[in-house]
């Protein structure tokens, strides 16, 4: 530590800082513009959902001020500080693209809709329906996704629907419903205040949701204790009474012994079990071999520190659990989150306040974009595809025949098997970056490169958009009015400020121009989304999550509302279970028996320790919009790897020492970053990044049986001080078509008669396979799970 | 104590996320520049880190305004030492080097100082500066000392702090455990 003296860390050269914030204000202290107003709404980004104002002027949304909304108070984390940013940002795509032989060129409207629907036509004429999949994403408002699972289902006729929240809240969302019957978190973050111990799993909170890290203060305020669980000392874990260091992937062996502890020593609420669950004495007697000891040899901590957990926690008198992706991203995924719901159960905590269970949503719209039909497995108000009820309110809602209404799908990961078999022959992609975001990327680069057709939504020219066929340039969070539901279930109000820029067109548009040139259009007779919202609260009534009390007017005048609100006058339901009725016919909740599978890699000679990734505060998802702002680049310009000094010192690195990572997938050249808070056996590197410092080149393509989660958490590795410096972060691609275009760049004017080309995807991209290798390359691995 | 409302400052709560700076430095005032410093204090042992905000000085008298020459930082009734007058700057640093907080920063380009006015513009109009205002972790609080009294059962609050033999009475205030709250800073050598 230093004192600073001047102002320091320049933006990075091509990195936009400030750009839509127009000029400075004329003058000092003149710190608002005189026609400036401000637009209500909340934060683009993660599963909290704050609220803010955007600062809009003369069309542009020129800064962020904040807005006291009853769940975040004003409070804002350095991503929704920045967010206002990727709004007129410079890399922002403006006009339509599509491949030909030169790459990516600038292409019209017309053009390239037609080309995504002749391709369309051509592989499902030859291959079935089900050949064309739609993968779309839920960091965007609900009505998107709601026309995107109508799209797949009534214009392209194709059962294989889903989404990127199956890298998200899948595991957490098998688990609630074996469990509970229903979706979605019981209790709200806000219950932490009331509680008088809470056990945190798998969740680095201060670093994902930052702005909930104040209930867990409130708790520590009031004496409570906060038990951690996590490989990493997070700054939760550092004030924690307890932290529970354990290996990756031995989540289950810990939560089993939890269990076992509790009902040894009698801390077991036999009225709640008795009156309200079912199949206690089976999970009972399942852990019986569980004892705190042998836990401690396969998680690697202390077997007292365990015990003491158990008494701590089971003899509160309120307590809680929450868990996030640590415990979700294995093959255990969600049996883990079974095993932390059969603690609640058996300790008798649900549905009190400060006494309960809570899943911790990643995504800005993880818990609307889930439940509203993008799913493979759903309809709209999270009902089951398979259910005929289901399926008969749904199709009377969209005026079709049950039966025109496809099947159950594949989720996205059991898809890339369907797309290595040929099954599966074209994708259209919106709002997500699986070069980034799924394991094992030089995988993914091969199977999106193989698609005969790959289409993509995008606001910006993401890594994936750059291997598309045809890129769409789609709407900002803040060019479209809209809902979202947090982590709370919270239905909050997006508002639009601002218009697309340049040719840029809403997303819902998009899917209803498509829809309209496959000859359904008479299904998406949309004029904008309220006209969508509409439907989606007739679609999602008498559903689990019903929205049909909630109005666009309801929730700008009472602030958001949590589902299930089945009308116009119900308050909404902010805690679920408060008459301990849960979602089955019995209305018990389930006790579900846990067997553990260990990690599907485990240190060996060759690769001897454990690899674990995930987030950095400065950063979200695929880094697709933060790793083009400016100061979140300042903040965290390029990932790590994060090793113990005894382990650096046997390996000889040293702090900011380039480190090779290997895994049996691939390897990245990171500098170190040295330091205690990690345990010596496994290493951690956050995974917003593509290649060549890509984590997910490392992790592996192995999944939840169930959830089909990515095992992102448990992979291994081995480590090398490496000889030359680690390489730069690769800069998010720009369309640069519109920069260049005054430039003798090989480009052409940008009009639609002479289009303009960008290179290739392969001078641009690292490690990119030729595009005219086979279609469906052969599998150079065993099935997963 | 001048101000009714101040920010208390508590690195047990900081996450280290930078928020702060990154809000500070959104003002059209100093547009890309925070006032803010953010450090961690050793990231190889620990994640524990420390927001430093301009204390605005008190008694004696901010120190960056008694060594300014030009008279360029002026302390208004209120209690608020604002930021170095533009028309008056002449860049000679001496309020950087005096800070005994390393507040005031040196734009070499402008050649002018830059510190914190904790956000004239809107705590003048009742609302929060923008760092406390969007702490996520209540690191940094903008209120009153019986607020946080009431919230933080285990914590003190200091406004006197000593620097060797100096002590410094301030207008914002700090958070400490109670078993600390005659905190005596050792003298900052740079």
């Amino acid at each position: 530590m230093s004192p600073r003296r001047h102002f320091q860390m320049p933006t990075p050269p091509g990195v936009a800082d400030f750009h839509s914030a127009g000029a400075d204000a004329a003058g000092m202290w003149e710190t608002h513009r005189p026609d400036e107003k401000l637009v209500s709404t909340h934060c683009a980004f993660c599963g909290v959902q704050c609220g803010m104002h955007l600062r809009v002027s003369k069309g542009d949304v020129i800064g962020v001020e904040p807005r006291m909304d009853t769940h975040n108070r004003g409070k804002l984390c350095p991503k929704g500080v920045g967010a206002y940013q990727q709004i007129s940002h410079p890399d922002r795509l403006t006009f339509p693209l599509v491949r030909d032989a030169d790459g990516l060129r600038r292409a019209t409207w017309d053009e390239a809709l037609d080309r995504v629907i002749d391709d369309i036509r051509r592989i499902q004429d030859a291959h079935g329906k089900d050949a064309v999949a739609t993968y779309g994403g839920a960091s965007t408002i609900t009505e998107k996704t709601y026309v995107l699972g109508k799209f797949a289902r009534l214009a392209l006729g194709t059962r294989h629907a889903d989404y990127n929240g199956r890298m998200c809240m899948v595991s957490a969302g098998t688990a609630n419903n074996a469990s509970f019957g229903v979706d979605r978190t019981p209790n709200p973050i806000s219950d932490m205040a009331h509680a008088d111990a809470a056990l945190v799993l798998g969740a680095n909170v201060p670093e994902t949701f930052p702005i909930f890290v104040r209930h867990y203060w409130e708790l520590i305020d009031r004496g409570g204790t906060l038990i951690v669980v996590d490989p990493r000392e997070t700054t939760l874990a550092r004030v924690a009474a307890l932290h529970l260091a354990l290996r990756p992937g031995t989540d289950a062996p810990l939560l089993l012994a939890l269990l076992h502890e509790i009902i040894e020593r009698d801390l077991v609420d036999h009225d709640f079990v008795e009156a309200h669950t079912v199949g206690f004495d089976e999970v009972a007697a399942s852990v019986a071999g569980w004892t705190a000891k042998r836990a401690a040899e396969i998680c690697g901590v202390p077997a007292r520190d365990i015990s003491e957990a158990a008494v701590r926690y089971g003899s509160a008198e309120r307590a809680m659990v929450n868990h996030a992706r640590g415990i979700e991203h294995q093959v255990m995924g969600s049996r883990n989150a079974m095993a932390a719901i059969n603690l609640c159960l058996a300790t008798g905590n649900i549905g009190r306040p400060g006494a309960g269970y809570g899943t911790i949503t990643g995504q800005g719209n993880g818990q609307g974009g889930r439940e509203h039909g993008q799913k493979c497995d759903q309809l709209p108000g999270q009902r089951s595809i398979e259910d005929p009820e289901a399926r008969a309110h749904v199709a009377a809602v969209w005026g079709v025949d049950p039966d025109d209404i496809p099947r159950k799908g594949a989720p996205i990961f059991k898809q890339l098997d369907l797309m290595e078999a040929g099954e599966i022959r074209g994708v259209l992609n919106i709002c997500s970056n699986p070069i980034v975001s799924w394991p094992d990327e030089h995988r993914t680069r091969r199977l999106l490169t193989g698609l005969e057709l790959y289409a993509v939504i995008d606001i910006f020219l993401s890594e994936s958009a750059m291997l598309a066929d045809v890129v769409l340039p789609g709407s900002a969070w803040a060019e479209s009015e809209g809902v979202v539901a947090n982590s709370d279930a919270l239905v909050c109000k997006i508002n639009k400020a601002v218009d697309p820029p340049g040719e840029a067109r809403d997303d819902i548009w998009i899917l209803c121009e498509l829809a309209r040139r496959l000859g359904r259009g008479q299904y998406f007779d949309f004029a904008g989304s309220r006209d969508v919202y509409e439907e989606l609260r007739r679609a999602s009534a008498g559903g689990k999550a019903d929205y049909a009390g909630i109005t666009y007017e309801r929730i700008e005048a009472e602030g958001p509302i949590a589902w299930p609100c089945p009308t116009t006058d119900h308050p909404g339901t902010p805690r679920m279970f408060t008459d301990f009725r849960f979602y089955f016919p019995d209305g018990r909740a389930r006790f579900n028996a846990v067997d553990y599978e260990p990690p599907p890699e485990e240190p060996d000679a060759d690769y001897p320790y454990r690899l674990t990734t995930g987030r950095t505060v400065a950063h979200y998802l695929s880094g697709n919009q933060t790793r083009r702002i400016g100061y979140l680049v300042d903040q965290t310009p390029r990932p790590w790897v994060e090793i113990h000094p005894a382990t650096a010192a046997e390996l000889g690195i040293s702090e900011d020492d380039p480190v090779r990572v290997e895994s049996r997938r691939g390897e990245a050249v990171l500098p170190a970053r040295v330091v205690t808070t990690i345990r010596p056996d496994t290493v951690f590197i956050p995974y917003h990044w593509a290649s060549p410092v890509a984590a997910n080149t490392l992790t592996i393509s192995r999944f939840d049986p169930v959830s089909w989660i990515p095992a992102f958490k448990t992979a291994v590795c081995r480590l090398s001080r490496h000889s030359e410096a680690a390489p730069d972060p690769y800069r998010p691609p720009v369309p640069d078509v519109a920069t260049t275009l005054s430039e003798d760049r090989n480009v052409a004017p940008a009009s639609a008669d002479a289009p303009a080309t960008i290179p290739a995807a392969s001078e641009r991209q690292p490690a990119d396979p030729p595009r005219d290798g086979p279609a469906n390359p052969p599998r150079t691995e065993g099935p997963s799970t | 104590m001048s101000f009714e409302r101040s920010i208390f400052v508590d690195p047990s709560r900081c996450i280290g996320c930078g928020a702060c700076v990154a809000a500070c430095r959104e003002c059209d005032d100093h547009r890309g520049k925070s006032m803010m410093n953010l450090d961690f204090i050793d990231r190889s042992t620990t994640t524990a880190a420390l927001p430093t905000v301009c204390m605005h000085c008190e008694d004696p008298f901010a120190p960056c305004a008694e060594v300014c020459p030009v008279d360029a930082i002026l302390r208004t009734d209120d209690g608020v030492v604002q930021s170095p007058d533009p028309s008056r700057c002449i860049g000679c640093t001496n309020c950087v080097n005096a800070c005994p907080w390393g507040v005031p920063k040196f734009d070499p380009v402008e050649q002018l100082a830059y510190k914190c006015n904790l956000c004239y513009d809107r705590t003048s109009v009742g609302l929060g500066p923008m760092c406390a205002t969007v702490c996520p972790s209540d690191a940094l609080y903008y209120g009153t000392a019986e607020e946080v009294a009431a919230a933080r059962p285990t914590r003190e609050v200091i406004d006197v702090f000593a620097f060797g033999n100096q002590e410094l009475q301030t207008g914002n205030q700090m958070v400490v455990p109670a078993e600390r709250a005659s905190a005596v800073l050792p003298l900052i050598h740079t």
